[in-house]
């Protein structure tokens, strides 16, 4: 049964209701990730609650970026463990959508817009799976939402910072996930841009899915995201950004490092 | 002049055309990579696993040759690993060190032992002996359905054929497993393709187009190959589907133009001999790739941002 098929049965009522999952989206325990003999994340236990928006905030060099990797597989922790669903990754990995950060990789590579968005349906097109007039209609509907749809036929070292952005989020949308992990999608990005990437990914959460970012920007943390885990190395906070971004976290989270006139500009919630 | 063609120029020709193509191929891949320097890495290490292969054989049959060449190939995989390990050295200079001192040895024991009996010395190393490469059996075009003549073509020829095919078919089918994860290997993960395995899969037939291509056409064409036809069709076109049908045109119109060259160029200009062959396909591939950056269409790719 294709998507759509499934679509159309669950308007027509012939789809039974799926059981309440009662899993989260995404929980890890005691993950630990090591490069070299220092450990760049230390036993992070975290929970990501279903439907929700969560920001991973720390300073660089904090292991967020690592930490994205490991619960997708990408690099292999020493211990802990990831649950997506409930389930190991390998049996959801249909579920998870991953955006790397933009700048890892070269965008001189000769493709263009329309295909990279394409390789979102790799899962669904597999080696050899015929490409239809569907696939690329529907790699063309995700170019539209993040307002990309004029550029589908363009060479992708043309873009500019942001467009390129949008275009990861455009793939990461062509794959169809109820889970979505993106590795700084505000970083280096225009306003326009960033206006178009918020809403599309508050429209996921509309839509009932997960979004979690990691996220370099303290002054927007308290608009994007209803959920934050602070972590360095260690996860210092998490839970509800009302309660959890608060001075003295941030604080703690930076070692310091973060001037009380910059926390001052953020005026949080007294910690 | 049919008859003469057939015998002299056809198999050098062809094999000279697929030992190119074989290697353009996984060489589009490997230089999008920026491990273009693997293909001539490979191509160097092939020489001592030969000369060892031989020594243990006495025969320069082709099972062995392949043997002991994947053998030093291996080696030359491990060592460049270790080295990068222990020795905290950048890749690049890994392999550099690697390839070249194996080369060396290989060569050091080409001088060492009897190898006067069999085609199989320093020049033959660098330049292969495709001008050697004749088919006696055949008598003119219609050799090419003599079942008779065909037994008697040059085992070099189905060698490289059945590589160069074997190559090509693996290309089409993992095409888009080897695009995204060239690409977005990160994001290839993602997706659950076993990107580790696909990088040693384009190692390995790299490898084995060089090794192949190697005991025909020496290593200069083979390095050649690996770089110059890919480079210059990267400077063709904007997708990666029509720049792997540039490398291939580029591969072959290197090797039949080299190969005429070759053989008629010096006439051509009062001279008495031919030239080397495969030193001759090589230059050509190099003056194609100056002339793409020269005029290849996509030679300036500046990141224009347009709009926002």
């Amino acid at each position: 049964m294709t998507r759509s098929q499934v679509k159309v049965a669950a308007r027509d009522g012939k789809l039974l209701q799926q059981p309440q999952v009662v899993d989260s989206p995404l929980a890890v325990r005691g993950l630990t990730v090591s490069y070299g003999e220092k450990p760049a994340i230390f036993s992070i236990d975290a929970v990501a609650p279903a439907e929700s928006m969560t920001a991973i905030v720390g300073p660089n060099g904090a292991g967020k970026s690592t930490l994205l990797k490991a619960v997708l597989g990408i690099v292999k922790p020493l211990s802990g463990s990831v649950s997506v669903y409930g389930q190991p990754l390998a049996d959801v990995q249909a579920r998870v959508a991953y955006v790397p950060q933009r700048a890892s990789v070269d965008w001189d590579f000769p493709t263009r817009v329309i295909d990279v968005v394409l390789m979102g349906l790799y899962r669904e097109l597999g080696l050899l799976g015929w490409m239809t007039g569907q696939h690329r209609k529907t790699a063309r509907a995700c170019l539209e939402r993040v307002g990309m749809a004029e550029f589908a036929d363009r060479q992708i070292g043309q873009l500019s910072g942001g467009q390129q952005q949008r275009v990861f989020l455009a793939r990461a949308l062509a794959q169809d996930a109820d889970l979505y992990l993106l590795d700084e999608p505000f970083a280096g990005v225009d306003a326009a841009t960033e206006k178009a990437i918020i809403d599309v990914l508050k429209s996921l959460r509309a839509d009932k899915k997960t979004v979690v970012c990691v996220h370099h920007d303290l002054a927007t943390v308290t608009d994007y995201f209803d959920h934050v885990l602070l972590i360095n190395v260690r996860k210092i906070a998490d839970g509800p950004v009302a309660t959890t971004f608060t001075a003295e976290n941030l604080q703690r989270t930076y070692g310091g490092r973060l001037a009380t006139t910059h926390i001052d500009e953020l005026r949080l919630p007294a910690g | 002049m049919g008859s003469e063609f057939v015998q002299l120029s056809l198999t050098p020709i062809l094999i000279g055309t697929l030992a190119s193509m074989a290697c353009a191929l996984p060489g589009n891949f490997l230089i999008l990579r920026r491990q273009a320097l693997i293909g001539d890495a490979i191509s160097h290490v092939v020489l001592p696993g030969i000369v060892v292969a031989f020594l243990l054989t006495g025969t320069v049959a082709s099972i062995p040759m392949m043997l002991g060449a994947g053998g030093a190939a291996l080696i030359a995989v491990l060592l460049i690993e270790a080295i990068k390990r222990l020795g905290r050295i950048e890749p690049g200079a890994a392999m550099g060190v690697v390839f070249t001192s194996m080369f060396a040895g290989g060569v050091l024991l080409l001088e060492q032992s009897d190898t006067s009996s069999v085609h199989l010395d320093v020049e033959h190393a660098l330049m292969g002996n495709l001008e050697s490469l004749i088919w006696f059996a055949a008598d003119d075009w219609s050799s090419l359905v003599d079942p008779v003549a065909l037994a008697a073509l040059p085992p070099e020829l189905p060698r490289i054929a059945v590589v160069c095919v074997l190559i090509a078919v693996l290309t089409f089918v993992f095409w888009r497993p080897l695009k995204i994860s060239t690409f977005d290997e990160g994001f290839a993960r993602s997706v659950g393709i076993p990107t580790t395995a696909i990088s040693i899969g384009l190692v390995i037939a790299a490898a084995a187009a060089a090794v192949a291509a190697f005991d025909a056409v020496g290593s200069i064409i083979v390095i050649a190959m690996f770089i110059c036809p890919p480079a210059a069709a990267r400077l063709m076109t904007r997708q990666l589907e029509l720049q792997v049908a540039w490398s291939l045109v580029f591969a072959v119109l290197s090797a039949v133009l080299g190969y005429v060259f070759a053989g008629y160029g010096p006439l051509w200009f009062g001279g008495d001999n031919a030239v080397s062959a495969a030193g001759m396909i090589a230059t050509v591939s190099g003056v194609i790739l100056g002339l793409a950056c020269l005029f290849g269409p996509q030679r300036k790719r500046i990141g224009v941002a347009i709009g926002a």
